[in-house]
């Protein structure tokens, strides 16, 4: 056992390090740091900016152009890019779609798709759950029938994270009803300036536009935008939330996260001295902090595992669990650290909404994030999903 | 003992309930939430002809109620419904003060506070205050109040502010704090809707002219005054908060009846089942603070500040849990902001931010405990 990076390890450390310290405009990691929302351009500029250093497509294999770093090289530059407030790369196109083209798709999809992600031609959305499709992913019921070299999509989806910003959709469709829930699924590429798609915004409880409904009538979807084999979707479906659930821990984030609360505590005063060193919001920061120390390291565990070709089955549900437990705990933290300046909120739903931001910076974002992040122990499989393939897995072990 | 509601009480739950569940459904709460003023005029006068401001002032106030129980009854209906409306800054921290100290002039305001024409609102929470009551540092000195105050709960919406300033000794001191009632026209305002629905400002005071008349109460003895309306608007918040946990629950419940996945109820998942026990287990918890504080509200200082820091804490802890574990049982579905459940779960959560969080009262708790 050795709990210390590998010198190869230090220097791609360092030279992540150095790349942020050049390559990340400031601008862009002050809106990350405030919590002050980004803009497509920004998502776009940062995922041009990754593209040209060639670390964009992280996992993508060298044939198809990534930089295939292995599991610990994707968590050091996570780690390094969180703290330094770099924004997420959005993964919809990279980290979702892509690998399922590579295994699955034709040689012609991955010609015609992959270059177009990579160079941010195309900007993809998830089209997967559906209003009585969540947790019980597999009852679907967007509709998908074949009529000559076309499919005529009918249904809706739901929950599509920044479809607002998207011309592409990939989407789970059922091409079968006449066999059982997964056997009839497939796997579609639509583009969304097809007539009979509309996106309509939802507004979450923080009074954010972040997911929105997709609605899609009487759509015709050339049959070349399938993906594998018709009635097959499920498979690849699955595949992709493993990939999905690869940086499920959110350690970076977490980490991140921490130190933010840690500066508030300094700069906020109780009973004449500074949080930091009230014994009650001390203890709470302590105990979260040896939270994640443990995470931090079962993450690593299963990382070198996977990095040595071991796949992370039940080890990725707990890690979503812990993860997501502790990174809520610490928007829980800012949100008591703020006091009474949680509670101004600013929402693109309120008129008059050019009221001055009141408080210190370090308050503004944390009631929202608190609200906002309810949402990490929903999506990607709810909490409750990861606890019942844990609880099967282990209990049949028992049998 | 006896924990049976009065029968004029009775009736004004009742009527309460029943305007609110016809008046106060989600579209209009949602449209009032959107709104710039963040507040129906309509609904304020509608509830002041019901007498629901009236329900909150003594007899000798111009009132019919304002007991610990009054307090109770009414801000459990207006919890359960997700009202915003500034009734607690207005009727329990404005109209507590003025009922307690107002001269004759003040006074006349009583009447017009019940009959929904004023609004009032306190300042007094101040940014390295945190949730002390004793800590101020805005001065006034040759008449001039100067100063920044901090979320002044109702101040976008209010006519009359009550204004908190020390006139003498260090910022922490109990004695030597003032207060003044200056009409919002005298101040400048910087306003902003709030996470849980209603509006606060923050003043900026530079040399603001307050006259002798414009004085509260005596001078520099204001803190056991703001202590005893904090203890009234501690009682208001946690009935707000049960009413809305009330809420939570009840949707709660029936979401996992109706909701299918799996081809069944998610009802019948025995991890859901056994998670909306707990929260009705806990229900029970913050129904009982809540009697605790509104019965002892009346009690000398010391034993109503104990009950109310033991219900501010219990209601916060069990407020997170209701909060959280009603989203979370839900789903996406829960954090949609035109879904009932997103604005009553953001007030129940938001609740902890006023008048003292769960380590706040805890710690105050400690104190008195030992003390």
């Amino acid at each position: 056992m050795d709990l210390s990076y590998t010198d190869e390890e230090r220097a791609f450390q360092a030279e992540v390090r150095t790349f942020l310290a050049e390559k990340l405009p400031k601008a862009m990691s002050e809106k990350v740091r405030l919590g002050s929302g980004l803009t497509k351009e920004d998502l776009e500029e940062w995922h041009s900016i990754l593209d040209a250093r060639g670390w964009l497509a992280q996992n993508w294999p060298s044939e198809f152009g990534g930089a295939e770093w292995d599991a610990v090289q994707r968590h050091i530059f996570e780690e390094e890019a969180s703290l330094a407030n770099a924004p997420r790369i959005v993964p919809f196109g990279l980290a979702m779609l892509a690998p399922v083209l590579q295994k699955f798709g034709s040689k012609e999809q991955c010609d015609r798709w992959l270059p177009r992600i990579l160079d941010g031609s195309d900007w993809w959305c998830q089209g997967y759950s559906e209003p009585g499709a969540g947790s019980d992913l597999a009852s679907l019921k967007t509709r998908a029938v074949r009529e000559g070299d076309h499919y005529i999509v009918n249904g809706q989806k739901t929950w599509t994270t920044l479809g607002q910003y998207a011309n592409m959709i990939f989407c789970l469709v059922r091409t079968n009803t006449e066999v059982k829930n997964q056997e009839g699924i497939s796997f579609l590429l639509i583009d969304m300036d097809t007539p009979g798609i509309e996106v309509r915004p939802i507004i979450l409880l923080d009074g954010t536009h972040e997911v929105n409904e997709v609605w899609f009538t009487d759509v015709k979807v050339p049959v070349e935008n399938l993906v594998g084999e018709e009635d097959k979707g499920w498979t690849y479906a699955k595949y992709l939330l493993t990939h999905e659930r690869a940086n499920i821990a959110g350690v970076g984030s977490s980490n991140a996260g921490l130190e933010a609360v840690k500066r508030m505590a300094k700069a906020e005063m109780s009973g004449g001295k500074p949080l930091s060193e009230n014994p009650h919001f001390a203890a709470r920061v302590a105990q979260v902090e040896i939270d994640l120390m443990a995470m931090s390291l079962s993450n690593l565990r299963i990382i070198s595992k996977a990095a040595k070709g071991g796949a992370p089955g039940l080890e990725a549900s707990m890690l979503k669990i812990s993860g997501t437990v502790i990174r809520q705990e610490i928007n829980d933290l800012a949100r008591r650290a703020a006091g009474m300046y949680a509670l101004p909120f600013a929402s693109e739903a309120v008129e008059g909404s050019n009221q001055p931001e009141l408080g210190p910076e370090h308050s503004r974002p944390v009631a929202e994030q608190y609200f906002n992040n309810r949402k990490i122990s929903i999506f990607g499989g709810s909490n409750e999903v990861q606890r019942e393939i844990i609880a099967k897995t282990t209990l049949g072990r028992m049998q | 003992m006896n924990f049976e509601l009065t029968e004029e009480r009775q009736m004004l739950q009742d009527s309460l309930r029943r305007f609110l569940r016809d008046r106060y459904d989600v579209p209009t709460r949602n449209a009032i939430l959107e709104s710039e003023s963040g507040m129906s005029l309509d609904i304020w006068n509608q509830l002041a002809e019901l007498g629901v401001l009236g329900a909150l002032f003594t007899e000798e106030d111009g009132g019919f109620g304002g007991k610990g129980f009054d307090i109770a009854v009414v801000f459990e209906e207006l919890g359960r419904a997700g009202v915003v409306e500034p009734i607690l800054e207005t009727c329990i921290l404005g109209g507590g003060l003025i009922a307690a100290l107002g001269n004759e002039t003040q006074r006349d305001l009583l009447e017009s506070i019940i009959g929904g024409e004023t609004r009032l609102a306190l300042a007094h929470s101040e940014p390295r205050a945190r949730y002390d009551l004793n800590r101020v540092e805005t001065r006034c000195e040759g008449g001039k109040l100067n100063g920044h105050k901090t979320m002044s709960l109702g101040a976008p919406n209010a006519d009359h502010i009550i204004i908190s300033a020390r006139e003498s000794g260090a910022v922490d001191d109990k004695e030597g704090i003032s207060l003044f009632l200056v009409p919002v026209s005298d101040l400048e305002l910087r306003s902003t809707p709030m996470m849980g629905g209603g509006m606060a400002a923050d003043i900026w005071l530079e040399n603001v002219v307050v006259t002798d008349e414009m004085r509260l109460g005596p001078v520099g003895s204001a803190l056991p005054y703001l202590e005893t309306v904090y203890a009234a608007a501690i009682t208001a918040n946690c009935a707000q908060t049960l009413g809305a946990m009330e809420t939570a629950t009840r949707l709660t419940t029936e979401y996992l009846q109706t909701r299918k996945q799996f081809g069944r109820p998610i009802g019948t998942l025995q991890a859901l089942a056994h998670r909306l026990a707990d929260m009705f287990v806990e229900l029970e918890q913050a129904r009982s603070a809540v009697i605790g504080v509104a019965g002892y509200l009346e009690a000398d200082p010391k034993l109503r500040d104990k009950h109310a820091s033991m219900a501010k804490n219990l209601m916060g802890r069990i407020g997170r849990l209701i909060g959280e574990e009603s989203i979370q049982m839900h789903g996406g579905i829960a954090m949609t902001q035109e879904y009932e459940l997103a604005h009553i779960a953001k007030r129940i959560i938001m609740a902890d931010h006023l008048f003292g969080d769960v380590d706040y009262h805890l710690e105050r708790f400690i104190a008195m405990s030992a003390a």
